[in-house]
């Protein structure tokens, strides 16, 4: 029994069927073939599939396809706009927080919910623990948390009434 | 790895979910937030024939007062809505402190209070805080519905008071006296990490400086929650200094049985234990603005 599933993904709609069993992590990589998603440990643990679900982060291997049904998906792929980069892609660019790259899908919907909801971050310290939840092997952390303090900046001055 | 196949189950209210349990109570699996259970199926080492998922039931992510003065947190209430919600930062603090220490944002906006509380992991928060708080667990079956105090819930290690072909649906805890004071405290290896050990309290110190009340939960130094019975008649009536709170550290580490892993010896966990807990008497009495009845 393969059940319909449809949801929207960085704002487009999509429709599969899919096993029950199938991961929502593996549903964006290999149904609606966004590839931006990774999978590192599949038990929670990384952080490297974390995406957003109707605005909230979640680790996208500990969710079933199924579960995500009628839901709005947000991965890496959904948040660059017209084209350019988002100003967490661009902190991240300019302060050296990647460099394979495989864990910071994860880093940027962390941080993107992050900066949401605390647009006013300045802290390292709570910024350090926000991020706690990933992991990076290659970068050393430091850099990461610099691009996600410039970052908001960057956002609090592209959008100065939001703030708060 | 990747789960196994299973079949699939969605239902919309507790009593189908209950219905779909009793045909085969001993190969279904209930989903929550899935923060435990989805590991554990990407690993293979759970198999269920039928996986539940309660996330469609409605009528389980209440938080609400019930009549009598209680405050009743649906099963389904996820752990990240403990640190937000105005009710329970209001009445049950020493829940909204220690949900702060579940893992990460990410695995709290999924994961459940009756998730955690029915997987009932040692190293878990929730358990022991609310032990700590003295609640009690509805579980419904297909007999009804019955209430278990929190320190006859927590059988073991990973093992409940809850039945094969019954759920739980919901805790109750009644808020701590006006003036009560609440500390949690654990160590891990980093934030958000499974705790080695950790202590919660509530503690309330009397008008005339002597505790009025006071109780205690342990989490990481045996298999379920570890509450000292002993700890009123030891506590009630003397002054929450520090000297007391040492021999009451001292008593709890003579009782527990940790232990050794590869996080941590069973010798290093007997001594963060004894720290935590004076620690957490210790801020619950400096939070305590007495008008207890001691």
């Amino acid at each position: 029994m393969s059940p319909r599933v449809s949801m929207v993904v960085n704002g487009r709609g999509v429709e599969a069927d899919v096993e029950p069993r199938r991961l929502l992590a593996d549903f964006l990589r290999e149904d609606v073939h966004l590839y931006g998603t990774h999978l590192g440990c599949e038990h929670g643990v990384c952080g490297a599939c974390t995406v957003l679900v109707d605005g909230e982060p979640v680790r996208s291997c500990l969710m079933l396809a199924v579960q995500a049904d009628g839901g709005e998906v947000t991965t890496v792929e959904g948040l660059s706009r017209d084209g350019g980069l988002h100003p967490l892609q661009e902190a991240f660019h300019e302060h050296h927080a990647l460099q394979c790259g495989f864990c910071t899908p994860g880093f940027l919907l962390t941080s993107l919910y992050l900066l949401r909801e605390r647009p006013d971050l300045d802290d390292e310290g709570e910024i350090r623990a926000a991020l706690s939840g990933n992991l990076c092997r290659c970068t050393g952390y430091q850099n990461i948390v610099d691009a996600v303090r410039d970052a908001a900046a960057r956002m609090r001055q592209d959008s100065p009434t939001t703030k708060g | 790895m990747k789960p196994p196949r299973f079949e699939y189950a969605a239902p919309g209210s507790v009593d189908e979910a209950i219905e779909i349990l009793r045909d085969a109570p001993e190969e279904s699996t209930l989903l929550a937030g899935g923060q435990s259970l989805v590991p554990l199926l990407n690993m293979r080492m759970a198999q269920p024939r039928v996986v539940i998922d309660l996330n469609r039931v409605s009528g389980l992510d209440a938080v609400e007062r019930t009549p009598d003065g209680r405050i009743r947190l649906g099963a389904m209430v996820r752990q990240r809505r403990l640190e937000t919600d105005p009710v329970v930062r209001d009445e049950l603090p020493l829940i909204a402190e220690a949900a702060r220490h579940i893992a990460h944002v990410p695995i709290r906006t999924r994961g459940t209070v009756g998730g955690s509380l029915a997987h009932a992991d040692p190293a878990a928060e929730l358990p022991a805080t609310v032990a700590a708080l003295g609640g009690r667990l509805l579980v419904r079956g297909p007999n009804g519905d019955r209430a278990v105090p929190a320190t006859e819930f927590f059988v073991g290690a990973l093992t409940t008071a809850i039945e094969p072909g019954e759920l739980l649906t919901a805790i109750e805890i009644e808020p701590p006296r006006e003036g009560a004071g609440w500390a949690f405290g654990e160590v891990a290896r980093t934030h958000g990490a499974f705790a080695l050990a950790g202590a919660a309290a509530v503690l309330q110190v009397g008008d005339a400086g002597q505790i009025a009340s006071a109780r205690l939960a342990l989490l990481g130094v045996g298999s379920a929650p570890y509450v000292p019975e002993w700890l009123e008649e030891m506590a009630v009536g003397e002054a929450p200094d520090e000297p007391l709170f040492r021999r009451i550290g001292a008593r709890v580490v003579d009782e527990i049985a940790p232990l050794d892993d590869i996080h941590a010896s069973a010798d290093y966990r007997r001594r963060v234990a004894a720290v935590l807990t004076a620690r957490a008497l210790r801020d619950a009495a400096n939070r305590s603005n007495g008008r207890g009845s001691g």
